[in-house]
């Protein structure tokens, strides 16, 4: 296998700095439904922390593009061994963290053995469970050796989990963040607002087109589509209310972006449960199902179905959505065929609109194929005990976020699937560590064919991200890869 | 009077004691796990294994709570597990906004209520008492949260003259205020409505004797009969009512805040209790608490100032 190599733009260091004027001092404020209760991403998974500050305040060695490209960020460039174990990483130098003190290879190393070590409480830490030895080559040079090959090593530390921090401030960053990138954590009013301002020290600082930046977090759909209105705000990315689209798009003022975000949304089903272990039974709840129904009703038209795990946005993406066609006597059958009479099934449902919307339209349609739903509304910490650790459900709706998640099937029986499938398990190795990506890609569609075939959940929809953005604000990403949206390349005219 | 206070106070403490006691056990039972809210689906069960140790969550729990009592007596209320600061500060942050709210809508309550309430006693029968009782009527049926809707798209979204809703904090009380004017309004109108009743029928009832009658027939005007002589008779309900009302306040603000996204008490209490961030909301309830004992007690003084009737003898 060849090495492969990657050369950072030829915007080496330009140490131009632009000196903006007082007068045109360019201000954004930018909606958002979550608010965080920390700020640091290697401490805490809230997906909102990664959306406001990952690539922005705090960067990471590599970088996802929206086109989900893996490209150079404070690693300038690498080389690969052949046997793909061995990463030698060049950085970038004369960077320095938002509070002056130097970035070298010693702050990478500090954060990756942080991660790893025992006791870490990072939330994604299974991301560097392969790696062997992270060593410092020169201030500039780094070189992590892997145990095992994995094919997704670069695209990991490229998330917010991975991010460089400096001992300095690693402890607090949770409330005041310190990083690298082109922002500058300048001020958090918890419950209302977080303030970033431009790093005018930053290696590629000419592309910056925002001066300041106010994060404007507004839980209430409602209130969020009225602070559009006001011109409170000028921007929300991942706009809470797929029902209030057409009036912003009626509206001259307004944009509306639909995207995709790496969110499948599953009907969940406890594969380890008596009557669900049945792979007829299964079968039988897919045919009940009309995703078209669903999607109309849950989402008002606005998301793209899915016939299995994968989000239909990736190259390796196969169109399964035919695998089992709304079929309601083809349904009735194969509970027959299973000695079925008459199931009854408990959905608890997490406090989310998808998955609340979606619950009563599904009830409706299991029960057109003589299944009985219980619907159960729960609170999410309920959710996470009792379905996620517990497995005490027999259905739920959730959606998963992360990218690359078609390894949950390889979890086996504890994971909250209860699924046990030992082919799985080969077949997701085989596609971690491929480096090959011709081979890679037939492999992830044998991956998602065989979710599909086994009807391990019901597969619903992907996510849509519902961006509404006031006209002259341009440079926010479409769909979203990862969960952090990158604001150096955001402009807004007036 | 001192033993009175004395009294009142150690049925204070014991509520506090009780009310604590009470959320700890309520949140312990409560499924959920501060550290997988925290860390995530992803997270290794190791990872999680670490943080709960970290937060001090693998200790008993009667011993827990006996650590945050003894730190709490002390003026200590813990560290959050989420938001990794001092209990007493994120409370800090927010109590004023919560307070100030919550007092703007008591003044324009009171004020409102009064002024509408004595004006249709003095009108009873003709047009202006029936125009009261029907705003009061409708004004009881209509959900804070519903007229906060109308008052944003109307003042914000149609004429712009008030922000939609966040708080810019304290370093131009005017904005502050313009940020205040609609939630308090929100929660004032609806209050308004029961209190206005409330005034209407104690001065209905005061008007009917003869001391009133007395002092038309000495020859004072109609409003200083009114303001001066039957309203001081009539306040005992009122301040009743006013009281309970003070309680309602406290949680009224919780849907307030968050149809105007303000940073106060409400939300915090709801992302702490999301989060399963026990030692917030241990320490935020016991405020409310606080808060509404307090309130109650402030209305039994005002009784003795109103009417010299219930002081003891001395």
């Amino acid at each position: 296998m060849p090495a492969f190599r990657t050369v950072a733009p030829a915007a080496l260091l330009a140490a131009l700095i632009v000196v903006t004027p007082a007068w045109a001092v360019t201000s954004l404020s930018v909606g958002l439904q979550q608010e965080p209760t920390s700020l640091d991403p290697t401490a805490d998974a809230t997906a909102s922390i990664d959306g406001m500050l990952t690539q922005n305040v705090y960067e990471t060695l590599t970088v996802v593009n929206e086109q989900g490209e893996v490209l150079p960020n404070l690693a300038k460039s690498w080389t690969v061994s052949h046997d793909g174990l061995v990463y030698d990483f060049v950085l970038h130098s004369g960077v320095t963290f938002h509070d002056g003190t130097t970035f070298d290879a010693e702050d990478v190393k500090f954060s990756f053995v942080r991660a790893m070590a025992e006791g870490s409480v990072n939330p994604s830490k299974s991301i560097f469970a392969p790696i062997a030895a992270v060593e410092v080559t020169a201030p500039d040079a780094l070189r992590i050796t892997l145990k095992q090959k994995d094919g997704f090593f670069l695209f990991n530390i490229a998330q917010g989990d991975a991010a460089i921090v400096a001992p300095e401030s690693v402890e607090t960053n949770a409330i005041k963040p310190v990083g690298t990138g082109p922002f500058m954590f300048t001020d958090w009013t918890r419950g209302d607002r977080l303030v970033l301002s431009k790093n005018a020290a930053w290696r590629d600082a000419g592309s910056v087109a925002i001066d300041r930046v106010e994060f404007r977090f507004v839980a209430d759909p409602a209130a969020a589509a009225n602070a559009m209105l006001a011109g409170e705000i000028d921007a929300f990315p991942g706009f809470p209310a797929p029902e209030l689209m057409e009036q912003f798009e009626a509206d001259t003022r307004f944009k509306v972006v639909v995207g995709s975000t790496e969110g499948e949304v599953i009907l969940a089903m406890n594969n380890s449960d008596e009557v669900l272990k049945d792979l007829r039974v299964r079968r039988a709840i897919s045919h009940a199902l009309d995703r078209e129904a669903i999607i109309e009703g849950a989402m008002y038209g606005r998301a793209q179905p899915i016939g299995s795990f994968f989000a239909p946005h990736h190259a390796s993406y196969v169109d399964l959505t035919g695998t089992y066609p709304h079929d309601v006597e083809k349904a009735k059958a194969l509970l027959a065929e299973a000695g079925v009479v008459a199931p009854e099934f408990l959905l608890r449902v997490p406090p989310f609109p998808y998955a609340t919307r979606s619950a009563e339209i599904i009830q409706a349609q299991l029960a057109d194929a003589g299944m009985t739903v219980k619907i159960e509304n729960v609170e999410w910490g309920f959710w996470l005990e009792e379905v996620f650790r517990n497995k005490n459900y027999d259905l739920s709706i959730i959606a998963h976020t992360s990218p690359n998640d078609l390894g949950n099937f390889a979890r086996g029986p504890e994971y909250f699937y209860g699924y046990d499938n030992p082919d799985f398990v080969k077949l997701w190795d085989a596609i971690k560590f491929e480096a090959d990506p011709v081979t890679r890609d037939a492999l992830l569609k044998d991956a998602q064919r065989l979710v599909a075939d086994q009807a391990v959940h019901g597969f619903l929809f992907q996510l849509p991200k519902l961006g509404v953005y006031a006209q002259g604000v341009t440079g926010f990403w479409q769909s979203a890869p990862v969960l952090y949206q990158p604001l150096a390349g955001v402009a807004k005219v007036k | 009077m001192i033993l009175l206070i004395l009294r009142r106070l150690l049925g204070f403490a014991l509520t506090l004691l009780a009310v604590s006691a009470a959320v700890f056990f309520v949140m312990n039972v409560l499924p959920g796990d501060p550290a997988i809210v925290i860390l995530g689906i992803e997270a290794t069960e190791d990872a999680r294994a670490a943080l709960r140790a970290q937060l001090g969550l693998n200790d008993p729990a009667i011993w827990r709570y006996l650590a945050w009592l003894g730190g709490a007596v002390q003026g200590d209320f813990g560290v959050s597990y989420s938001f990794k600061v001092p209990v007493a500060e994120l409370i800090a942050e927010r109590l004023p906004m919560t307070l100030a709210l919550a007092g703007l809508a008591t003044v324009m309550t009171v004020a409102l209520a009064l002024a509408l309430g004595v004006y249709a006693a003095s009108h009873h029968g003709r047009a202006g008492d029936w125009a009261v009782m029907a705003f009061s009527q409708l004004g009881i049926a209509v959900p804070a949260f519903w007229l906060s809707m109308l008052l944003v798209i109307l003042f914000a979204v149609t004429l712009r003259w008030l922000p939609p809703g966040g708080f810019p904090g304290w370093d131009d009380p005017l904005a502050a205020l313009r940020a205040l004017i609609m939630p308090a309004t929100a929660l004032a109108l609806v209050q308004t409505a029961v209190l206005a009743r409330v005034t209407r029928s104690a001065m209905l009832e005061v008007m009917r004797q003869t001391y009133v009658r007395t002092a038309t027939a000495t020859g004072l005007g109609p409003a200083r009969v009114m303001w001066r002589h039957a309203l001081p008779n009539a306040l005992v309900p009122i301040v009743t009512i006013i009281g309970m009302q003070v309680a309602n306040l406290v949680t009224g603000t919780i849907v307030i805040e968050n149809v105007f996204y303000l940073p106060g008490l409400g939300r915090l209490v709801f992302q702490a209790i999301s989060n399963r961030d026990l030692i917030v909301v241990q320490a935020m309830v016991t405020l409310f608490a606080a808060i509404v004992v307090s309130a109650n007690f402030i209305v039994d003084l005002a009784y003795l100032w109103i009417d010299p009737r219930l002081r003891p003898r001395s």
